[in-house]
C-alpha cells in the first residue's frame, strides 16, 4: 500500500514536458552526423601526436620462435616498437575472462591476432614499420571445425580444453513425452559469421598525463569495464587511467571487447607522448569481434491439433580462438532455444567452442538471434507437417504471462506474444501484381534489370521472437548518474552526468527528455561520458535507457527532493505541500507559482547523484539449467513478404511489418530507428551478411564484399509499437535494441521458403541457395 | 642498416592535356588519377604505393563528348552520371551499366575510362562497350592510336596501354537498335558484379554484338553466340516479319552465351552459378532487345 502511494507521488509530480518523455526531440547529434561534421574517434586530433599500429598474424595457428624488430625501428620516424615483454601489467585481458593476449606470446591462435605494436610520427611511416618486423613463426594445422573442436578429437586450442562452455537445461522429461507426440519435425539449421559492420572503425587517442597515468579517448560501449582491463594490463591503479567516450559510428556489441584500448596507452606511456590509433576497414574486420556463426538441431513434438509436447534442441556456437563472452552468449542462446513457447517438456545443449577462427563475441541479440532463427524455421516445418497455418501455430503454442521459462522461471511482465501475432496477421498484405514497365527497383535484382517479372514468385512468412533485457544470472548490475540544477542568464539550467555510452541508439537525448519531464527544465546539457562518474554499465543487453534512465529519474527524485526542502524552508511550508513544475514551486492545484526556481537558487548548484539497481536474479545451475536468471523480457514479431527471381536466385524484400512491446516509447522516433535498423541487420543475415572465413582467413574483409543492406534493400516497415508498461521498469519501458533482430531473419527465410518450398537450412541465404535446380552444384554447404 | 627514406608520393598536377601526356612520359611509372574511386581504396590498404600521381581531374577538356558521324565520343573525364543523365539515348547499354555503378557518389566522380584503365574484369563499363564494338583512343607523346575494345584488355586487371600512354577519349557508336544490359549481384544496388551481360542490336547490318562481364579473366565477348544469332536470325526471316524469336533460337544464343564464359570460384559466386546466370541473363535480354525490336522498328531503342 505504502508502494503504492508512493508510486502516485513519483507520477504526481512528473511533467509533461513538450521536450520530455515520450516525445521525440530533435537529437543534439543527428545535424552533425548528417552533415559529416560529428566528430568520431578517428577524427581525434592532438598536437604532437604520433601514428600507432598494430602488427598482426598472417596465420591461424602458430609457434612464434622470435621477433625481431630492429629494421622497424631503424626506419626514421619510428618512435618505438614493442612487443609482449613490454606490457607492464597483466599480459592477458578479457571482458569476461582474461586469456586474450595483450601482444601474442609464444604462439598465436588465429589470423590478425596482435603480435606487436609500434609507434610512428606518420600513419604511412608506421605502416611501413609493421611490414619491417620480422616474426619467425612455426605454422601449425589450424582447427577450424566446430564439430571437431567439440568432439574432442583434435588438439587443444586452449589449455582448458576446447568446450568454453556447456549449457544443460532440463524442463519436465522429453523421453516420456516423446511417446505422447503425434507429430514430431527435426531440422538441423546453420547461420554464418554476421559482422556488426559498424561504419566507424576502431579508434582511440592516448594521452600521457605526464606522472605516469593515461587519458584514454575512445570509442566504446562499456567505458568503465574497459578501464579495468586497460588498468590490469597497464599495471596502474585504475585510477590513474580514465577515459573519455569519444564519438562512436556504431557499436551492435562489437565494442564490448577492447580494440585500440591497451595499445594505444602502452605506446603513449612508452614514449611520454600522445598516440592516436586508428583501424582501417580491412583491420576492423579482425579488429572486433563477429556474431558466432551457428549448428543448431531441432526436434519438436506436437500432437495433431499443434500443443507442443516437447522441445530438443542442441546447439553448438564456434566462439573462435578466444573466450571473449562465449560464455554468456551460448546461455543466452540456450535460454530461448525453445523460443517464445509454452512447452512443458524441453532438453537443451548449448555449446560454444573453440577453434582457430577469429574470435566471437557479442552482437545485437546475443546468441538469442541464432536459436530464434531455428526454431522459427522448425515452428513453419512443424506448421508444413501438421498442415496448419504457421500464425495459428504459434499463437495457439505462445508462451503466456506465469508459463514456465525451460529455466523454470515464471514468465512476469507484459507477455502479448499474441497482439503481436494478431496483429500482423490483420494486416492487408502488399499487392503482387506487377504492373508493365515497373520501376526495376521494386524487382529482384533492382537496377542491374535481371528480371521484368519473369521467374518471379511471392512468399509471405512470420516469426516471433522473445529475448531478456539486461545483464542476467545473478548479476548486480548497475547504473549511476548525476544532476545538478543551478541558474544561468536568470533561468534554471540542468545538467546530467553520466557514463552511458551513445553509440547512435540516443541515451543522450533520452537523459536530457528524463530530467526535463523530470524537473520541469527545458534547458538541459549532457555531459559527455567519461569514468570520472560511477559506472553507467554497457550499452549492450537492450539495457542502457532502462538502467541509465532509472538512474537519471532517481537523481531528479533527489534533486527535487532538496529544492522542494529549501523552498519548504524559505516558504515556511510542509514540504509535503509543494510540488516543482516548470512554472515554479507550486501546491498541487493553485494555479499561481509560490516561487520562481531561479530565486530559489541565486547561485547556488543543486545536485544528486543515483545508483540504479534492477532486480536481484541468480545463475542457473549447471545440473538442470534452472533458476530465475532474468529481470525482464522482450518480444517482437515480424511479417515479411519477399518476391524470389527462382531462375537466379535474387531477392527483393516486398515489406517488412513488425510489431513490438516497448513497454512506453521513451523517444518514439529513436526508438523506430532501432526497430527500423534492427530489423534491416535482421534482413542482412537472412540475405546478404557473411564474413566468409576459409581455413581461418577472412575472405571478404571490406564494405565491397560484405554487403550489408542498402536503402534499396530495406523495404518500407510498418512498424507498430504496442506500449503495455513494464512494471519494473522506470516509466514503464522495456528494452528494445535487440528484440528486432531476432524475428526479422526467420520472417524473411519463413517467407523464402514459402514462395520456393525450399528447405533453406543456412543463412544467410544465397542465390545459388534459392535455385531449384542448382542444388548441391557449386555452392559450399556449412 | 640503411634507413627507408621518409614515405610520400609525387603529385603532378598538368595545366593542359597537353602537359599530362607530355608528363606522363617523362614520368611512366606515375599513375593517372580522375575521379580516384578504384585508386584511393588501393592508396588506402596499401595494396599500391605510386611514386608518382598524375592528377587529371581538374582538366575541363576531358569532361566533354562529342557526336558525329553516329559516334559518341567520350573524353576521359566522362563521368558515369554524366552518360546516365545526357547520354541514355545514344548509349543506352552503357547508360544502363551505369546506373549500377556504386552509389550516386561514386557514380559522380567515377569515368568510363577510369574503368577502362583499371581493366577488371568486373568492369560494369566494359560489357556494353564490347557489344557496341567501341574503340579506344590513347595518346603519348609518340602520338594517338585507337585501340579496338576488345583487344584492349589483355589480363585480369592488365590492359595494352603503354607506359608512356594515357586513355584520351573512347569512342562509341550511337545506338543503331535496342540495346540491353543486365547484372547480377547479390545485392540489390552498390554491389560489384558477380556477373553481367550487355546485348546490342545494329540493325541496319542485322547484326548482334555482346559483352560478358566477371565470368573470364578479362571482359569479353561471346562472338559464336553472335555469330549464331545473326545467321539464325537471317536464315529463318526474323528480320523481315519481326515474329516472337522460337524458344530453339533464345536458348541456342543463350548456351552459346553461357559456353563462351570461363569463370572462377570466388567470394562472389561459384563458378557454376555464373554460367547458370549468364544463360538465364542472355535469354532474357535477348527477348526484351527482339521484343523492342519488334513493337518500334528500327529506331527502338
Amino acid at each position: 500500500m505504502r508502494a503504492r502511494q508512493q508510486l502516485d507521488t513519483k507520477v504526481r509530480d512528473r511533467t509533461t514536458h513538450v521536450r520530455g518523455v515520450g516525445t521525440s526531440p530533435p537529437r543534439p547529434d543527428a545535424p552533425l552526423k548528417v552533415l559529416g561534421r560529428f566528430a568520431y574517434a578517428s577524427d581525434l586530433e592532438i598536437d604532437g601526436m604520433l601514428w600507432g599500429a598494430t602488427v598482426r598474424s598472417p596465420h591461424p595457428r602458430a609457434r612464434i620462435s622470435g621477433i625481431d624488430i630492429s629494421q622497424a625501428l631503424a626506419i626514421r620516424g619510428v618512435a618505438t616498437v614493442l612487443t609482449a615483454e613490454d606490457v607492464p601489467g597483466h599480459r592477458f585481458y578479457g571482458i569476461k575472462v582474461a586469456d586474450q593476449p595483450v601482444l601474442a606470446t609464444h604462439e598465436v591462435r588465429y589470423v590478425g591476432e596482435p603480435v606487436a605494436i609500434v609507434a610512428a610520427d606518420h600513419p604511412e611511416t608506421a605502416r611501413r614499420a609493421i611490414e619491417a618486423v620480422r616474426v619467425d613463426y612455426e605454422v601449425r594445422a589450424p582447427m577450424t571445425d566446430p564439430e571437431e573442436a567439440l568432439s574432442g578429437a583434435g588438439d587443444l586450442i586452449d589449455p582448458g580444453g576446447n568446450v568454453a562452455r556447456h549449457v544443460r537445461i532440463r524442463h519436465g522429461d522429453v523421453s516420456s513425452a516423446r511417446s505422447r507426440a503425434e507429430v514430431v519435425v527435426r531440422g538441423e539449421y546453420a547461420s554464418g559469421v554476421q559482422d556488426p559492420a559498424f561504419l566507424g572503425p576502431e579508434a582511440g587517442l592516448a594521452v600521457p598525463d605526464g606522472s605516469g597515468g593515461v587519458d584514454l579517448y575512445v570509442a566504446a560501449q562499456w567505458i568503465h569495464d574497459d578501464r579495468r582491463q586497460v588498468a590490469a594490463a597497464l599495471g596502474l591503479d585504475p585510477s590513474r587511467v580514465r577515459l573519455t567516450l569519444s564519438g562512436v559510428g556504431g557499436a551492435f556489441g562489437g565494442r564490448e571487447d577492447l580494440s585500440v584500448h591497451i595499445h594505444a596507452c602502452m605506446l603513449a606511456l612508452r614514449i611520454g607522448r600522445p598516440v592516436k590509433m586508428t583501424y582501417n576497414r580491412e583491420e576492423s574486420f579482425v579488429g572486433h569481434v563477429h556474431r558466432h556463426p551457428s549448428r543448431i538441431r531441432v526436434e519438436l513434438g506436437a500432437r495433431r491439433d499443434g500443443t507442443l509436447v516437447y522441445s530438443k534442441v542442441r546447439l553448438l556456437l564456434d566462439g573462435g580462438a578466444y573466450t571473449s563472452t562465449s560464455r554468456i552468449v551460448i546461455a543466452n542462446a540456450s535460454y530461448f532455444a525453445a523460443g517464445a513457447y509454452k512447452v512443458d517438456h524441453v532438453e537443451i545443449d548449448g555449446y560454444a567452442v573453440y577453434t582457430n577462427n577469429p574470435p566471437r563475441g557479442a552482437m545485437r541479440g546475443f546468441g538469442a538471434v541464432q536459436a530464434c532463427y531455428a526454431i522459427e524455421s522448425a515452428m513453419d516445418s512443424l506448421a508444413g507437417e501438421l498442415d496448419m497455418d504457421p500464425v495459428e501455430l504459434r499463437i495457439c503454442n505462445a508462451i503466456q504471462e506465469g508459463d514456465l521459462l525451460p529455466t523454470g522461471q515464471g514468465v512476469d511482465g507484459p507477455t502479448p506474444t499474441r497482439e503481436l501475432l494478431e496483429h500482423l496477421r490483420r494486416l492487408p498484405l502488399p499487392s503482387d501484381r506487377l504492373v508493365a514497365g515497373e520501376d526495376l527497383r521494386r524487382l529482384p535484382g533492382g537496377v542491374g534489370n535481371t528480371t521484368h517479372g519473369e521467374a518471379v514468385v511471392r512468399g509471405v512468412g512470420y516469426a516471433l521472437g522473445m529475448k531478456a533485457i539486461g545483464f542476467s544470472g545473478g548479476v548486480d548490475d548497475i547504473s549511476t548518474a548525476r544532476v545538478s540544477v543551478s541558474v544561468a542568464g536568470g533561468r534554471p539550467v540542468a545538467e546530467v552526468y553520466s557514463a552511458a555510452s551513445e553509440c547512435g541508439q540516443g541515451i543522450v537525448a533520452v537523459q536530457a527528455q528524463i530530467v526535463r519531464t523530470e524537473l520541469g527544465i527545458d534547458s538541459v546539457t549532457v555531459r559527455p561520458a567519461d569514468t570520472d562518474i560511477g559506472d553507467a554499465g554497457s550499452s549492450a543487453a537492450s539495457r542502457q535507457t532502462w538502467m541509465t534512465g532509472g538512474a537519471v529519474e532517481g537523481a531528479c527524485h533527489g534533486v527535487r527532493e532538496l529544492i522542494l526542502e529549501r523552498a519548504a524552508r524559505r516558504l515556511g511550508r510542509s514540504q509535503g505541500d509543494l510540488v516543482l513544475t516548470p512554472r515554479g514551486i507550486m501546491t498541487p492545484g493553485e494555479g499561481e507559482a509560490l516561487l520562481h526556481l531561479a530565486d530559489l537558487l541565486c547561485h547556488d548548484t543543486i545536485e544528486h547523484t543515483f545508483v540504479y539497481h534492477h532486480r536481484p536474479t541468480e545463475p542457473i545451475d549447471d545440473v538442470r539449467g534452472q533458476g530465475d536468471a532474468h529481470i525482464a523480457f522482450a518480444y517482437a514479431a515480424h511479417r515479411a513478404v519477399v518476391d524470389v527471381d527462382t531462375e537466379l536466385g535474387l531477392v527483393r524484400v516486398v515489406e517488412l511489418a513488425t510489431a513490438q512491446d516497448v513497454g512506453k516509447a521513451m523517444n518514439p522516433q529513436a526508438v523506430e530507428g532501432q526497430i527500423e535498423g534492427g530489423s534491416a541487420q535482421g534482413l542482412g543475415l537472412a540475405l546478404l551478411e557473411e564474413v566468409q572465413v576459409e581455413d581461418g582467413f577472412v575472405k571478404n574483409a571490406s564494405f565491397t564484399d560484405y554487403l550489408i543492406p542498402t536503402i534499396l534493400d530495406m523495404p518500407p516497415m510498418d512498424v507498430r509499437l504496442f506500449e503495455f508498461p513494464h512494471p519494473d521498469s522506470p516509466y514503464g519501458l522495456n528494452g528494445v535494441g535487440e528484440p528486432p533482430t531476432l524475428s526479422s531473419t526467420p520472417a524473411i527465410v519463413n517467407a523464402l521458403r514459402d514462395a520456393t518450398g525450399l528447405d533453406l537450412p543456412r543463412v544467410p541465404v544465397r542465390p545459388t541457395d534459392l535455385i531449384a535446380s542448382l542444388h548441391g552444384d557449386g555452392s559450399p554447404g556449412g | 642498416m640503411a634507413a627507408v627514406e621518409k614515405p610520400g608520393v609525387d603529385y603532378l598536377r598538368p595545366r593542359t592535356w597537353q602537359d599530362a601526356v607530355a608528363l606522363k612520359t617523362e614520368n611512366p611509372a606515375a599513375v593517372p588519377i580522375n575521379g580516384g574511386t578504384d585508386l584511393m581504396v588501393d592508396l588506402n590498404f596499401a595494396r599500391s604505393r605510386p611514386p608518382t600521381l598524375l592528377d587529371l581531374s581538374h582538366l575541363d577538356e576531358l569532361r566533354r563528348w562529342e557526336k558525329s558521324n553516329g559516334t559518341v565520343e567520350l573524353g576521359a573525364g566522362v563521368t558515369y552520371t554524366d552518360v546516365l543523365e545526357h547520354l541514355g539515348s545514344d548509349l543506352p547499354a552503357l547508360a544502363l551499366a551505369s546506373r549500377t555503378v556504386g552509389s550516386p557518389q561514386i557514380r559522380n566522380r567515377g569515368t568510363i575510362a577510369g574503368n577502362l584503365a583499371t581493366a577488371s574484369p568486373a568492369g560494369d563499363a566494359h560489357p556494353p562497350l564490347l557489344a557496341t564494338g567501341a574503340t579506344v583512343r590513347v595518346e603519348s607523346m609518340r602520338g594517338i592510336r585507337d585501340v579496338p575494345i576488345g583487344r584492349f584488355f589483355t589480363g585480369p586487371k592488365r590492359n595494352v596501354l603503354e607506359p608512356d600512354e594515357l586513355i584520351r577519349s573512347v569512342l562509341v557508336p550511337s545506338a543503331r537498335g535496342p540495346q540491353q544490359f543486365s547484372k547480377v549481384g547479390t545485392r540489390n544496388a552498390m554491389v560489384i558484379a558477380v556477373v553481367s551481360f550487355a546485348l546490342a542490336f545494329d540493325v541496319p547490318s542485322r547484326h548482334v554484338g555482346t559483352g560478358i562481364g566477371s565470368a573470364a579473366p578479362t571482359p569479353i565477348e561471346a562472338a559464336d553466340a553472335a555469330a549464331y544469332l545473326d545467321r539464325e536470325l537471317a536464315r529463318e526471316g526474323y528480320w523481315e516479319d519481326h515474329r516472337e524469336l522460337s524458344a530453339g533460337v533464345v536458348d541456342g544464343f543463350a548456351d552459346r552465351v553461357a559456353a563462351a564464359s570461363r569463370p572462377i570460384d570466388d567470394v562472389r559466386g561459384p563458378a557454376g552459378y555464373r554460367v547458370h546466370a549468364l544463360r538465364v541473363m542472355a535469354r532474357r535480354t535477348l527477348r526484351w532487345a527482339w521484343s523492342a525490336l519488334a513493337t518500334d522498328g528500327i529506331h527502338a531503342h
